[in-house]
């Protein structure tokens, strides 16, 4: 039998729940690598769930040491890599929102700083989805979450969402995109490209949680695409610093934000009142990306 | 006791010995003639237990195949499908269906 699609470098058996966006998107991200990598894995989810000691879901050199530091362990790699004389494998760093947008951010400073040539990929959940739900520097406005419960006087989470690819772009990062679940083949491409860079790289991946999110198993890659059609999500892709595409085209029609916020239980308090300040943070990046 | 030496190493795609499709409480059910074989539900399965392959004649019933049947066509490993519902849920055609499973 012709097998297309055969992937080793990620195999099943894994722990993650039933209909996990992260782990779809992994799948999409393992497509777009090849054999000569090296990934240095921070602790979260996609840490947790692939290698439940004594086993290992992956088919590649892979490497976790803690929550902070696979940057650092990153460019330890890649140091050696170039001691030896090794110019064809690359280093690839895989870590969730909490591992980059708060925890990790200060050595992800510094491997951006050195401009080393690392492809840094951030799977984006908009919570600590690993140890309860808290809240973290990526969880948007208006999110319920365990540290952030909404209420009578409370409507979750009142801080916005950090701005990683700003960060990433005021370092220099030759290649920053934005991409989601939804979007199984853009992942992959966004991938292969950043990996053909000569520089460092990152991308961020929107990954609906099953349990953080509140939704269906079956919802994961649903409310991926639902992301990019309400504009609060797009489709980024800067090459030097340059937007050189974007999914908020010339005639995009933005569907209601109402649409995305209300199939989750997250979101499942937000007055009309509230849903319209949502509807004018994706209106404020449809004024931003748009291409 | 006898004092063994514990590894930090681990090998490779060990955890293929977790059956985890004793999770599933729903199993999908591909319809192979009404699929296109776009490859969509092997795209986006978080085990990445549905590879694409050659469609069989026992497949078919007998029937003779039409040229979009001549196309790779999805194939689930129900050894580690845990039943999520996600390839039925984004399939273009809906020739998936989710059947009860316990």
């Amino acid at each position: 039998m012709k097998n297309s699609n055969e992937n080793k470098f990620l195999s099943p058996g894994h722990n993650a729940c039933a209909g996990c966006g992260q782990l779809s998107a992994a799948q999409a991200v393992m497509r777009g690598l090849n054999e000569n990598i090296i990934i240095a894995n921070a602790t979260g989810c996609l840490e947790v769930t692939t290698t439940a000691y004594p086993q290992s879901a992956w088919g590649l050199p892979w490497i976790h040491s803690l929550f902070e530091n696979a940057a650092a362990v990153a460019s330890g790699i890649l140091a050696s890599l170039k001691q030896k004389g090794d110019k064809k494998t690359k280093v690839v760093v895989q870590a969730g929102d909490g591992g980059t947008f708060d925890i990790g951010l200060g050595l992800i400073s510094g491997m951006w700083e050195r401009g080393e040539n690392i492809l840094y990929i951030c799977y984006d959940t908009e919570a600590y989805s690993n140890t309860g739900i808290q809240a973290s520097g990526s969880t948007p406005y208006g999110a319920s979450t365990t540290t952030t419960p909404d209420g009578s006087a409370s409507i979750g989470s009142t801080q916005g969402k950090k701005d990683m690819l700003a960060i990433a772009l005021a370092h220099g990062v030759k290649y920053v995109a934005q991409t989601t679940t939804g979007f199984p083949d853009d992942i992959t491409n966004k991938v292969k490209k950043a990996l053909s860079v000569e520089g460092p790289s990152y991308i961020q991946i929107l990954c609906p949680c099953i349990p953080g999110w509140k939704i269906n198993n079956d919802q994961a890659v649903m409310m991926g695409k639902s992301a990019v059609q309400t504009a609060l999500y797009p489709l980024l892709e800067y090459s030097d610093g340059q937007l050189i595409s974007s999914s908020l085209k010339k005639g995009f029609q933005a569907r209601p934000a109402g649409e995305y916020l209300k199939n989750q239980g997250r979101f499942k308090h937000l007055k009309d009142k509230d849903i319209s300040l949502i509807e004018k943070l994706a209106q404020a990046n449809i004024d931003k990306y748009k291409i | 006791m006898k004092n063994e030496k514990v590894s930090l190493i681990t090998k490779p795609n060990t955890t293929l010995a977790n059956k985890t499709g004793a999770w599933r409480t729903a199993k999908p059910m591909t319809d192979l003639l009404t699929c296109i074989g776009c490859s969509l539900c092997a795209k986006i399965c978080p085990e990445g237990c549905i590879v694409m392959g050659e469609i069989s004649e026992s497949a078919a019933n007998g029937k003779k195949l039409k040229p979009k049947n001549k196309k790779l066509k999805p194939k689930t490993d129900y050894n580690y499908c845990k039943g999520c519902g996600l390839c039925t849920h984004e399939c273009l055609v809906k020739a998936i269906k989710m059947i009860k499973d316990y």
